[in-house]
Protein backbone atom coordinates (compact mmCIF):
# COMPACT_ATOMS: atom_id res chain seq x y z
CA UNK A 1 0.00 0.00 0.00
CA UNK A 2 1.37 3.41 -1.02
CA UNK A 3 2.63 5.68 1.70
CA UNK A 4 0.61 8.82 2.53
CA UNK A 5 2.65 11.89 1.54
CA UNK A 6 0.27 14.72 2.38
CA UNK A 7 -2.25 14.68 5.17
CA UNK A 8 -4.59 17.61 5.84
CA UNK A 9 -6.68 17.09 8.96
CA UNK A 10 -9.73 19.10 10.05
CA UNK A 11 -8.68 22.14 8.04
CA UNK A 12 -10.57 25.35 8.80
CA UNK A 13 -9.39 28.19 6.59
CA UNK A 14 -10.58 31.30 4.80
CA UNK A 15 -9.53 34.67 3.48
CA UNK A 16 -11.39 36.63 6.17
CA UNK A 17 -11.09 35.97 9.86
CA UNK A 18 -14.17 34.31 11.37
CA UNK A 19 -15.55 33.57 7.93
CA UNK A 20 -14.12 30.17 7.05
CA UNK A 21 -14.49 28.78 3.57
CA UNK A 22 -13.12 25.39 4.55
CA UNK A 23 -14.94 23.84 7.49
CA UNK A 24 -12.95 20.87 8.77
CA UNK A 25 -11.80 19.39 5.49
CA UNK A 26 -9.74 16.21 5.53
CA UNK A 27 -7.68 14.78 2.72
CA UNK A 28 -4.88 12.30 2.31
CA UNK A 29 -2.67 12.11 -0.75
CA UNK A 30 -0.63 9.03 -1.52
CA UNK A 31 2.91 9.29 -2.75
CA UNK A 32 3.35 9.38 -6.55
CA UNK A 33 -0.41 9.58 -7.08
CA UNK A 34 -2.68 11.99 -8.89
CA UNK A 35 -5.37 13.10 -6.47
CA UNK A 36 -8.22 15.17 -7.78
CA UNK A 37 -10.42 17.62 -5.91
CA UNK A 38 -13.74 18.44 -7.49
CA UNK A 39 -16.86 20.20 -6.38
CA UNK A 40 -19.33 22.88 -7.38
CA UNK A 41 -18.32 26.53 -7.54
CA UNK A 42 -17.62 27.91 -4.09
CA UNK A 43 -16.93 24.46 -2.67
CA UNK A 44 -13.50 25.56 -1.44
CA UNK A 45 -11.38 23.50 -3.86
CA UNK A 46 -8.89 26.25 -4.70
CA UNK A 47 -8.97 27.50 -1.11
CA UNK A 48 -7.88 24.05 0.04
CA UNK A 49 -4.76 23.95 -2.07
CA UNK A 50 -4.03 27.59 -1.25
CA UNK A 51 -4.31 26.71 2.44
CA UNK A 52 -1.86 23.85 1.92
CA UNK A 53 0.45 26.26 0.07
CA UNK A 54 0.23 28.80 2.89
CA UNK A 55 -1.45 31.40 0.68
CA UNK A 56 -4.69 31.27 2.69
CA UNK A 57 -4.34 31.30 6.50
CA UNK A 58 -5.32 28.11 8.30
CA UNK A 59 -7.38 28.84 11.41
CA UNK A 60 -7.27 25.30 12.78
CA UNK A 61 -6.35 21.82 11.72
CA UNK A 62 -3.04 20.34 10.68
CA UNK A 63 -1.18 19.90 7.41
CA UNK A 64 1.73 17.50 7.22
CA UNK A 65 3.99 16.43 4.39
CA UNK A 66 5.90 13.19 4.83
CA UNK A 67 5.27 13.47 8.55
CA UNK A 68 6.54 17.07 8.82
CA UNK A 69 4.07 19.62 10.17
CA UNK A 70 3.58 22.37 7.58
CA UNK A 71 0.60 24.13 9.12
CA UNK A 72 0.93 27.89 8.77
CA UNK A 73 4.06 27.99 6.59
CA UNK A 74 4.60 31.14 4.57
CA UNK A 75 4.04 30.78 0.81
CA UNK A 76 7.68 31.60 0.12
CA UNK A 77 8.75 28.66 2.28
CA UNK A 78 6.94 26.07 0.16
CA UNK A 79 9.91 25.23 -2.03
CA UNK A 80 12.06 24.59 1.04
CA UNK A 81 9.49 22.02 2.08
CA UNK A 82 9.44 20.40 -1.39
CA UNK A 83 6.05 21.76 -2.42
CA UNK A 84 5.37 23.63 -5.63
CA UNK A 85 2.17 25.44 -6.49
CA UNK A 86 0.86 26.20 -9.96
CA UNK A 87 -1.85 28.89 -9.71
CA UNK A 88 -4.84 28.83 -12.02
CA UNK A 89 -3.98 31.99 -13.95
CA UNK A 90 -1.12 34.49 -14.10
CA UNK A 91 1.22 31.65 -13.21
CA UNK A 92 4.28 32.88 -15.11
CA UNK A 93 6.17 36.17 -15.13
CA UNK A 94 5.33 37.64 -18.51
CA UNK A 95 8.00 40.34 -18.45
CA UNK A 96 10.80 37.85 -17.84
CA UNK A 97 12.13 35.51 -20.50
CA UNK A 98 11.36 31.82 -20.27
CA UNK A 99 14.89 31.13 -19.08
CA UNK A 100 14.71 33.95 -16.51
CA UNK A 101 11.46 32.48 -15.15
CA UNK A 102 13.28 29.22 -14.50
CA UNK A 103 16.38 30.96 -13.15
CA UNK A 104 14.17 32.88 -10.74
CA UNK A 105 12.63 29.81 -9.12
CA UNK A 106 16.04 28.11 -9.05
CA UNK A 107 18.00 31.07 -7.70
CA UNK A 108 18.79 29.25 -4.43
CA UNK A 109 19.65 25.99 -6.15
CA UNK A 110 23.29 24.96 -6.48
CA UNK A 111 22.75 23.17 -9.77
CA UNK A 112 20.53 25.71 -11.46
CA UNK A 113 22.06 25.39 -15.00
CA UNK A 114 21.70 21.60 -14.91
CA UNK A 115 18.08 21.80 -13.74
CA UNK A 116 17.25 24.36 -16.42
CA UNK A 117 18.85 22.13 -19.07
CA UNK A 118 16.80 19.23 -17.74
CA UNK A 119 13.58 21.25 -17.98
CA UNK A 120 14.39 22.28 -21.55
CA UNK A 121 15.06 18.64 -22.43
CA UNK A 122 11.74 17.68 -20.96
CA UNK A 123 9.83 20.51 -22.59
CA UNK A 124 11.39 21.17 -26.03
CA UNK A 125 8.85 23.87 -27.01
CA UNK A 126 10.23 25.97 -24.16
CA UNK A 127 13.85 25.35 -25.09
CA UNK A 128 13.45 26.80 -28.54
CA UNK A 129 11.93 29.98 -27.09
CA UNK A 130 14.04 30.32 -23.97
CA UNK A 131 15.23 33.85 -24.74
CA UNK A 132 11.73 35.12 -25.53
CA UNK A 133 9.51 36.94 -23.08
CA UNK A 134 7.15 34.49 -21.40
CA UNK A 135 4.27 36.80 -22.23
CA UNK A 136 4.63 35.84 -25.89
CA UNK A 137 3.79 32.17 -25.23
CA UNK A 138 0.45 30.60 -26.13
CA UNK A 139 -1.92 29.48 -23.35
CA UNK A 140 -0.75 25.87 -23.53
CA UNK A 141 2.91 26.83 -23.59
CA UNK A 142 2.39 29.08 -20.58
CA UNK A 143 1.00 26.14 -18.65
CA UNK A 144 4.02 24.11 -19.74
CA UNK A 145 6.31 26.82 -18.41
CA UNK A 146 4.32 27.02 -15.17
CA UNK A 147 4.66 23.25 -14.73
CA UNK A 148 8.36 23.44 -15.63
CA UNK A 149 8.83 26.16 -12.98
CA UNK A 150 7.12 23.92 -10.43
CA UNK A 151 9.10 20.83 -11.44
CA UNK A 152 12.42 22.65 -11.57
CA UNK A 153 12.66 22.84 -7.78
CA UNK A 154 12.35 19.03 -7.63
CA UNK A 155 9.28 18.97 -5.38
CA UNK A 156 7.71 16.00 -3.64
CA UNK A 157 4.27 17.51 -4.20
CA UNK A 158 2.84 19.79 -6.87
CA UNK A 159 -0.40 21.62 -6.17
CA UNK A 160 -2.17 22.47 -9.44
CA UNK A 161 -5.15 24.79 -9.56
CA UNK A 162 -7.24 24.19 -12.70
CA UNK A 163 -4.30 23.87 -15.09
CA UNK A 164 -6.63 23.32 -18.05
CA UNK A 165 -8.65 26.51 -17.51
CA UNK A 166 -8.81 28.62 -20.64
CA UNK A 167 -7.01 26.08 -22.81
CA UNK A 168 -8.21 24.43 -26.00
CA UNK A 169 -9.51 20.87 -25.49
CA UNK A 170 -6.32 19.49 -27.04
CA UNK A 171 -4.02 21.62 -24.88
CA UNK A 172 -6.13 20.84 -21.81
CA UNK A 173 -5.79 17.11 -22.45
CA UNK A 174 -2.02 17.50 -22.91
CA UNK A 175 -1.61 19.37 -19.63
CA UNK A 176 -3.68 16.83 -17.70
CA UNK A 177 -1.79 13.98 -19.33
CA UNK A 178 1.45 15.69 -18.32
CA UNK A 179 0.25 15.71 -14.71
CA UNK A 180 -0.47 11.99 -15.00
CA UNK A 181 2.93 11.29 -16.54
CA UNK A 182 4.68 13.13 -13.72
CA UNK A 183 3.22 10.77 -11.15
CA UNK A 184 4.80 7.83 -12.94
CA UNK A 185 8.11 9.64 -12.41
CA UNK A 186 7.54 9.76 -8.66
CA UNK A 187 5.98 13.22 -8.35
CA UNK A 188 2.79 13.54 -6.32
CA UNK A 189 0.09 15.77 -7.73
CA UNK A 190 -2.88 17.33 -6.00
CA UNK A 191 -5.12 18.73 -8.69
CA UNK A 192 -8.17 20.98 -8.64
CA UNK A 193 -10.01 20.74 -11.92
CA UNK A 194 -13.31 21.81 -13.46
CA UNK A 195 -12.68 19.58 -16.44
CA UNK A 196 -14.03 16.73 -14.34
CA UNK A 197 -14.43 13.81 -16.72
CA UNK A 198 -11.08 14.28 -18.41
CA UNK A 199 -9.31 14.63 -15.08
CA UNK A 200 -11.09 11.70 -13.49
CA UNK A 201 -9.98 9.38 -16.25
CA UNK A 202 -6.40 10.15 -15.32
CA UNK A 203 -6.64 10.52 -11.54
CA UNK A 204 -6.06 7.85 -8.92
CA UNK A 205 -8.25 9.20 -6.20
CA UNK A 206 -10.90 11.90 -6.04
CA UNK A 207 -12.31 14.06 -3.29
CA UNK A 208 -15.62 15.84 -3.65
CA UNK A 209 -16.08 19.03 -1.68
CA UNK A 210 -19.21 21.11 -1.27
CA UNK A 211 -19.74 24.20 0.84
CA UNK A 212 -16.30 23.84 2.35
CA UNK A 213 -16.79 20.30 3.59
CA UNK A 214 -15.88 16.79 2.46
CA UNK A 215 -18.81 15.22 0.68
CA UNK A 216 -17.34 12.03 -0.61
CA UNK A 217 -14.09 10.44 -1.70
CA UNK A 218 -13.25 7.30 -3.59
CA UNK A 219 -11.06 5.93 -6.34
CA UNK A 220 -11.49 8.11 -9.41
CA UNK A 221 -12.43 5.10 -11.55
CA UNK A 222 -15.29 4.32 -9.17
CA UNK A 223 -16.59 7.87 -9.12
CA UNK A 224 -16.32 8.17 -12.88
CA UNK A 225 -19.13 5.66 -13.29
CA UNK A 226 -21.19 7.14 -10.46
CA UNK A 227 -24.37 8.74 -11.84
CA UNK A 228 -24.69 11.04 -8.84
CA UNK A 229 -21.32 12.66 -9.51
CA UNK A 230 -22.48 13.60 -12.98
CA UNK A 231 -25.65 14.98 -11.52
CA UNK A 232 -23.74 17.29 -9.20
CA UNK A 233 -21.90 18.92 -12.06
CA UNK A 234 -24.59 18.92 -14.65
CA UNK A 235 -27.50 19.98 -12.47
CA UNK A 236 -25.73 21.49 -9.47
CA UNK A 237 -27.56 19.09 -7.16
CA UNK A 238 -25.65 18.38 -3.99
CA UNK A 239 -25.04 14.91 -2.65
CA UNK A 240 -26.18 13.99 0.78
CA UNK A 241 -23.28 13.51 3.16
CA UNK A 242 -21.90 10.04 2.65
CA UNK B 1 19.30 76.47 -27.29
CA UNK B 2 22.12 73.94 -26.98
CA UNK B 3 22.88 75.42 -23.57
CA UNK B 4 19.28 74.77 -22.48
CA UNK B 5 19.53 71.24 -23.82
CA UNK B 6 22.72 70.61 -21.84
CA UNK B 7 21.20 72.07 -18.68
CA UNK B 8 18.07 69.99 -19.25
CA UNK B 9 20.08 66.79 -19.60
CA UNK B 10 21.78 67.48 -16.28
CA UNK B 11 18.50 68.18 -14.49
CA UNK B 12 17.05 65.13 -16.24
CA UNK B 13 19.76 62.86 -14.83
CA UNK B 14 18.90 64.03 -11.31
CA UNK B 15 15.15 63.61 -11.89
CA UNK B 16 15.74 60.14 -13.35
CA UNK B 17 17.50 58.97 -10.22
CA UNK B 18 14.62 60.28 -8.13
CA UNK B 19 12.01 58.78 -10.43
CA UNK B 20 13.53 55.28 -10.45
CA UNK B 21 12.87 54.77 -6.75
CA UNK B 22 9.44 56.34 -6.98
CA UNK B 23 8.33 54.17 -9.89
CA UNK B 24 9.51 51.01 -8.16
CA UNK B 25 7.62 51.84 -4.97
CA UNK B 26 4.52 52.99 -6.85
CA UNK B 27 4.42 49.79 -8.86
CA UNK B 28 5.16 47.31 -6.12
CA UNK B 29 3.21 48.93 -3.30
CA UNK B 30 0.53 50.47 -5.53
CA UNK B 31 0.53 53.92 -4.02
CA UNK B 32 1.72 57.39 -5.00
CA UNK B 33 4.37 58.27 -2.44
CA UNK B 34 4.43 62.05 -2.21
CA UNK B 35 7.17 61.88 0.40
CA UNK B 36 9.67 60.30 -2.01
CA UNK B 37 11.22 63.61 -3.03
CA UNK B 38 11.94 64.33 0.64
CA UNK B 39 14.42 61.47 0.48
CA UNK B 40 16.51 63.72 -1.77
CA UNK B 41 16.58 66.27 1.05
CA UNK B 42 17.56 63.61 3.59
CA UNK B 43 20.34 62.52 1.24
CA UNK B 44 21.57 66.05 0.61
CA UNK B 45 21.65 66.95 4.32
CA UNK B 46 23.16 63.60 5.36
CA UNK B 47 25.98 64.19 2.92
CA UNK B 48 26.45 67.68 4.36
CA UNK B 49 26.86 66.21 7.85
CA UNK B 50 29.19 63.42 6.74
CA UNK B 51 31.20 65.89 4.67
CA UNK B 52 31.85 68.08 7.71
CA UNK B 53 32.65 65.00 9.75
CA UNK B 54 35.11 63.44 7.31
CA UNK B 55 36.76 66.77 6.51
CA UNK B 56 37.19 67.39 10.24
CA UNK B 57 38.58 63.95 11.07
CA UNK B 58 40.84 63.60 8.05
CA UNK B 59 41.70 67.03 6.60
CA UNK B 60 43.36 65.36 3.63
CA UNK B 61 39.91 64.32 2.47
CA UNK B 62 38.98 68.00 2.19
CA UNK B 63 41.14 68.26 -0.94
CA UNK B 64 39.31 68.82 -4.18
CA UNK B 65 39.02 66.05 -6.72
CA UNK B 66 40.65 67.18 -9.96
CA UNK B 67 38.80 70.04 -11.62
CA UNK B 68 35.63 69.48 -9.63
CA UNK B 69 34.35 71.53 -6.72
CA UNK B 70 33.69 68.42 -4.69
CA UNK B 71 36.14 66.90 -2.27
CA UNK B 72 37.05 63.31 -1.54
CA UNK B 73 35.14 63.75 1.69
CA UNK B 74 31.99 64.63 -0.23
CA UNK B 75 32.29 61.59 -2.45
CA UNK B 76 32.61 59.37 0.61
CA UNK B 77 29.78 61.33 2.21
CA UNK B 78 27.53 60.67 -0.76
CA UNK B 79 28.02 56.93 -0.36
CA UNK B 80 27.26 57.17 3.36
CA UNK B 81 24.24 59.38 2.63
CA UNK B 82 22.94 56.76 0.21
CA UNK B 83 23.11 54.19 2.99
CA UNK B 84 21.50 56.47 5.58
CA UNK B 85 18.73 57.52 3.21
CA UNK B 86 18.05 53.96 2.09
CA UNK B 87 17.80 52.92 5.70
CA UNK B 88 15.56 55.91 6.48
CA UNK B 89 13.25 54.97 3.61
CA UNK B 90 13.04 51.42 4.88
CA UNK B 91 12.29 52.57 8.42
CA UNK B 92 9.65 55.04 7.24
CA UNK B 93 7.97 52.14 5.46
CA UNK B 94 8.24 49.87 8.48
CA UNK B 95 6.85 52.37 10.96
CA UNK B 96 4.34 54.23 8.78
CA UNK B 97 3.42 52.77 5.39
CA UNK B 98 3.57 49.09 6.34
CA UNK B 99 1.20 49.63 9.24
CA UNK B 100 -1.26 51.51 7.03
CA UNK B 101 -0.84 48.93 4.25
CA UNK B 102 -1.89 46.19 6.65
CA UNK B 103 -4.92 48.08 7.91
CA UNK B 104 -5.97 50.62 5.31
CA UNK B 105 -6.03 51.13 1.60
CA UNK B 106 -3.88 52.86 -1.00
CA UNK B 107 -5.62 56.20 -0.55
CA UNK B 108 -4.76 56.24 3.15
CA UNK B 109 -1.14 55.65 2.19
CA UNK B 110 -1.19 58.57 -0.24
CA UNK B 111 -2.47 60.89 2.47
CA UNK B 112 0.05 59.47 4.92
CA UNK B 113 2.81 60.20 2.42
CA UNK B 114 1.82 63.89 2.45
CA UNK B 115 2.12 63.80 6.23
CA UNK B 116 5.49 62.08 6.10
CA UNK B 117 6.72 64.68 3.59
CA UNK B 118 5.68 67.53 5.91
CA UNK B 119 7.33 65.87 8.90
CA UNK B 120 10.63 65.27 7.08
CA UNK B 121 10.67 68.82 5.69
CA UNK B 122 10.01 70.40 9.07
CA UNK B 123 12.39 68.17 10.98
CA UNK B 124 15.16 69.07 8.52
CA UNK B 125 14.24 72.74 8.96
CA UNK B 126 14.39 72.40 12.74
CA UNK B 127 17.75 70.64 12.70
CA UNK B 128 19.56 72.52 9.95
CA UNK B 129 17.66 75.80 9.84
CA UNK B 130 15.87 77.33 6.89
CA UNK B 131 18.95 79.10 5.56
CA UNK B 132 20.35 77.66 2.34
CA UNK B 133 23.67 75.86 2.56
CA UNK B 134 26.31 74.77 0.06
CA UNK B 135 28.70 71.84 -0.13
CA UNK B 136 31.43 74.20 -1.24
CA UNK B 137 31.73 77.97 -1.05
CA UNK B 138 34.44 77.98 -3.71
CA UNK B 139 33.47 79.47 -7.01
CA UNK B 140 33.82 77.03 -9.88
CA UNK B 141 33.81 78.61 -13.29
CA UNK B 142 32.09 76.99 -16.20
CA UNK B 143 34.25 75.88 -19.10
CA UNK B 144 33.37 77.20 -22.53
CA UNK B 145 32.89 74.11 -24.65
CA UNK B 146 31.80 76.08 -27.69
CA UNK B 147 31.44 79.75 -28.45
CA UNK B 148 29.11 79.44 -31.44
CA UNK B 149 26.64 78.27 -30.33
CA UNK B 150 27.52 79.24 -26.78
CA UNK B 151 27.87 76.24 -24.50
CA UNK B 152 29.18 76.59 -20.97
CA UNK B 153 29.52 73.53 -18.77
CA UNK B 154 30.84 73.22 -15.23
CA UNK B 155 33.10 70.24 -14.51
CA UNK B 156 30.72 69.28 -11.69
CA UNK B 157 27.91 68.98 -14.20
CA UNK B 158 29.94 66.51 -16.24
CA UNK B 159 30.67 64.53 -13.08
CA UNK B 160 26.99 64.49 -12.09
CA UNK B 161 25.90 63.30 -15.49
CA UNK B 162 28.53 60.57 -15.70
CA UNK B 163 27.94 59.42 -12.14
CA UNK B 164 24.17 59.33 -12.67
CA UNK B 165 24.58 57.35 -15.89
CA UNK B 166 26.97 54.95 -14.13
CA UNK B 167 24.45 54.37 -11.33
CA UNK B 168 21.70 53.74 -13.90
CA UNK B 169 23.96 51.33 -15.78
CA UNK B 170 24.67 49.43 -12.59
CA UNK B 171 20.97 49.25 -11.84
CA UNK B 172 20.31 48.03 -15.38
CA UNK B 173 22.89 45.29 -14.88
CA UNK B 174 21.29 44.22 -11.61
CA UNK B 175 17.78 44.16 -13.07
CA UNK B 176 18.64 42.41 -16.30
CA UNK B 177 21.45 40.05 -15.35
CA UNK B 178 20.98 38.92 -11.77
CA UNK B 179 18.38 36.71 -10.14
CA UNK B 180 17.92 39.46 -7.55
CA UNK B 181 16.91 41.74 -10.40
CA UNK B 182 14.54 39.08 -11.71
CA UNK B 183 13.05 38.84 -8.22
CA UNK B 184 12.47 42.61 -8.14
CA UNK B 185 10.79 42.50 -11.54
CA UNK B 186 8.77 39.45 -10.54
CA UNK B 187 7.45 41.16 -7.41
CA UNK B 188 6.59 44.25 -9.44
CA UNK B 189 4.67 42.17 -11.97
CA UNK B 190 2.85 39.71 -9.74
CA UNK B 191 3.55 39.83 -6.00
CA UNK B 192 1.44 36.79 -5.09
CA UNK B 193 3.06 34.60 -7.74
CA UNK B 194 6.46 35.89 -6.68
CA UNK B 195 5.70 34.82 -3.15
CA UNK B 196 4.72 31.27 -4.10
CA UNK B 197 7.85 31.18 -6.27
CA UNK B 198 9.90 31.42 -3.09
CA UNK B 199 10.46 35.17 -2.88
CA UNK B 200 10.01 36.71 0.55
CA UNK B 201 7.96 39.81 -0.18
CA UNK B 202 8.82 41.72 2.98
CA UNK B 203 12.52 41.37 2.18
CA UNK B 204 12.13 42.55 -1.42
CA UNK B 205 9.96 45.48 -0.33
CA UNK B 206 12.63 46.50 2.18
CA UNK B 207 15.29 46.28 -0.53
CA UNK B 208 13.18 48.37 -2.91
CA UNK B 209 13.01 51.11 -0.27
CA UNK B 210 16.74 50.87 0.33
CA UNK B 211 17.54 51.09 -3.39
CA UNK B 212 14.99 53.86 -3.98
CA UNK B 213 16.27 55.80 -0.97
CA UNK B 214 19.88 55.33 -2.02
CA UNK B 215 19.23 56.60 -5.53
CA UNK B 216 17.24 59.53 -4.15
CA UNK B 217 20.16 60.40 -1.89
CA UNK B 218 22.54 60.41 -4.86
CA UNK B 219 20.08 62.66 -6.69
CA UNK B 220 19.91 64.95 -3.66
CA UNK B 221 23.70 65.29 -3.48
CA UNK B 222 23.96 65.87 -7.25
CA UNK B 223 21.25 68.51 -6.96
CA UNK B 224 23.14 70.14 -4.08
CA UNK B 225 26.34 70.30 -6.12
CA UNK B 226 24.72 72.77 -8.48
CA UNK B 227 22.10 74.35 -6.25
CA UNK B 228 21.56 75.55 -2.71
CA UNK B 229 20.59 72.95 -0.16
CA UNK B 230 17.52 73.82 1.85
CA UNK B 231 14.67 71.90 3.50
CA UNK B 232 12.29 72.54 0.59
CA UNK B 233 14.29 70.63 -2.04
CA UNK B 234 11.69 67.87 -1.83
CA UNK B 235 8.79 70.27 -2.28
CA UNK B 236 10.46 71.79 -5.35
CA UNK B 237 11.29 68.44 -6.94
CA UNK B 238 8.26 66.32 -6.10
CA UNK B 239 6.30 67.39 -9.15
CA UNK B 240 9.06 66.99 -11.75
CA UNK B 241 9.89 63.56 -10.28
CA UNK B 242 6.24 62.53 -10.46
CA UNK B 243 6.05 63.84 -14.01
CA UNK B 244 9.12 61.77 -14.95
CA UNK B 245 7.55 58.68 -13.39
CA UNK B 246 4.23 59.14 -15.15
CA UNK B 247 5.84 59.99 -18.48
CA UNK B 248 7.99 56.86 -18.33
CA UNK B 249 5.12 54.66 -17.21
CA UNK B 250 4.62 53.54 -13.64
CA UNK B 251 6.67 50.46 -12.90
CA UNK B 252 9.19 50.93 -15.68
CA UNK B 253 12.67 51.73 -14.44
CA UNK B 254 13.83 52.46 -17.97
CA UNK B 255 10.75 54.61 -18.46
CA UNK B 256 11.65 56.57 -15.34
CA UNK B 257 15.13 57.22 -16.73
CA UNK B 258 13.75 58.43 -20.05
CA UNK B 259 10.94 60.34 -18.33
CA UNK B 260 13.48 62.16 -16.16
CA UNK B 261 15.42 63.32 -19.18
CA UNK B 262 12.25 64.32 -21.07
CA UNK B 263 10.92 66.39 -18.15
CA UNK B 264 14.33 67.91 -17.43
CA UNK B 265 14.94 68.89 -21.03
CA UNK B 266 11.36 70.15 -21.54
CA UNK B 267 11.49 72.30 -18.40
CA UNK B 268 14.84 73.73 -19.42
CA UNK B 269 13.85 74.36 -23.04
CA UNK B 270 10.60 75.97 -21.92
CA UNK B 271 12.67 78.81 -20.52
CA UNK B 272 13.49 79.77 -24.09
CA UNK B 273 9.88 80.56 -24.86
CA UNK B 274 8.24 81.10 -21.47
CA UNK B 275 9.01 83.55 -18.68
CA UNK B 276 10.95 81.76 -15.92
CA UNK B 277 7.98 82.03 -13.57
CA UNK B 278 6.05 79.60 -15.74
CA UNK B 279 8.78 76.97 -15.76
CA UNK B 280 7.42 75.02 -12.77
CA UNK B 281 4.18 74.53 -14.70
CA UNK B 282 5.92 72.58 -17.46
CA UNK B 283 5.92 69.23 -15.62
CA UNK B 284 2.17 69.70 -15.01
CA UNK B 285 1.60 70.27 -18.70
CA UNK B 286 3.66 67.22 -19.62
CA UNK B 287 1.65 65.06 -17.22
CA UNK B 288 -1.63 66.38 -18.62
CA UNK B 289 -0.66 65.85 -22.24
CA UNK B 290 0.67 62.39 -21.61
CA UNK B 291 -2.34 61.29 -19.57
CA UNK B 292 -4.53 62.32 -22.49
CA UNK B 293 -2.43 60.72 -25.22
CA UNK B 294 -0.93 57.68 -23.51
CA UNK B 295 -2.34 57.23 -20.01
CA UNK B 296 -0.01 54.35 -19.10
CA UNK B 297 3.11 56.30 -20.03
CA UNK B 298 5.80 55.53 -22.57
CA UNK B 299 6.94 52.20 -21.13
CA UNK B 300 4.11 51.35 -18.74
CA UNK B 301 1.57 48.62 -19.36
CA UNK B 302 -2.11 49.47 -19.76
CA UNK B 303 -4.26 48.56 -16.78
CA UNK B 304 -6.29 45.42 -17.49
Amino acid sequence: MAEILLRATDIVAGYVKDLPILKQVNIEVKKASLTLIIGPNGAGKSTLIKAIAGVVPVTSGQISLAGEDLTGIRPDQMAQHSIAYVPQSDNIFRALTIRQNLELVLRKSKNSPARIAEMFNRFPPLASKQAEKAGTLSGGQRQLLAVAMALAVDPLLILMDEPSAGLSPKAAQEVLQLARDLTSQGVTILLVEQNVKQAMRLADHCYILAEGRNQHDADASVLLDDPIVGEIYLGGKRMSVA
Amino acid sequence: MIQSLADGILVGAILSLGAIGLTMVMHILRFANFSHAELLSIGAYSALVFDALFSGILPILANKVGPFSMTWALILSMLCAMGVTGLSAMLIDRFVFKRIREKGDELSMVFASFGVAMIIRNVLGLIFGLKSQLYSNDIVFAVMVSSEPMLLIKPDQVFVLLAALLIMLMLHFVLSRTTFGYALRAVAENPSLAEVSGIRLSRVIALVWIIGGGLAAAAGVFYGLNNHINPVIGRDLVLPIFAATIVGGIGSVYGAVLGGFIVGIAASMALLVLPSGYSPAVPFMIILVLLLVRPHGLFGEPQT
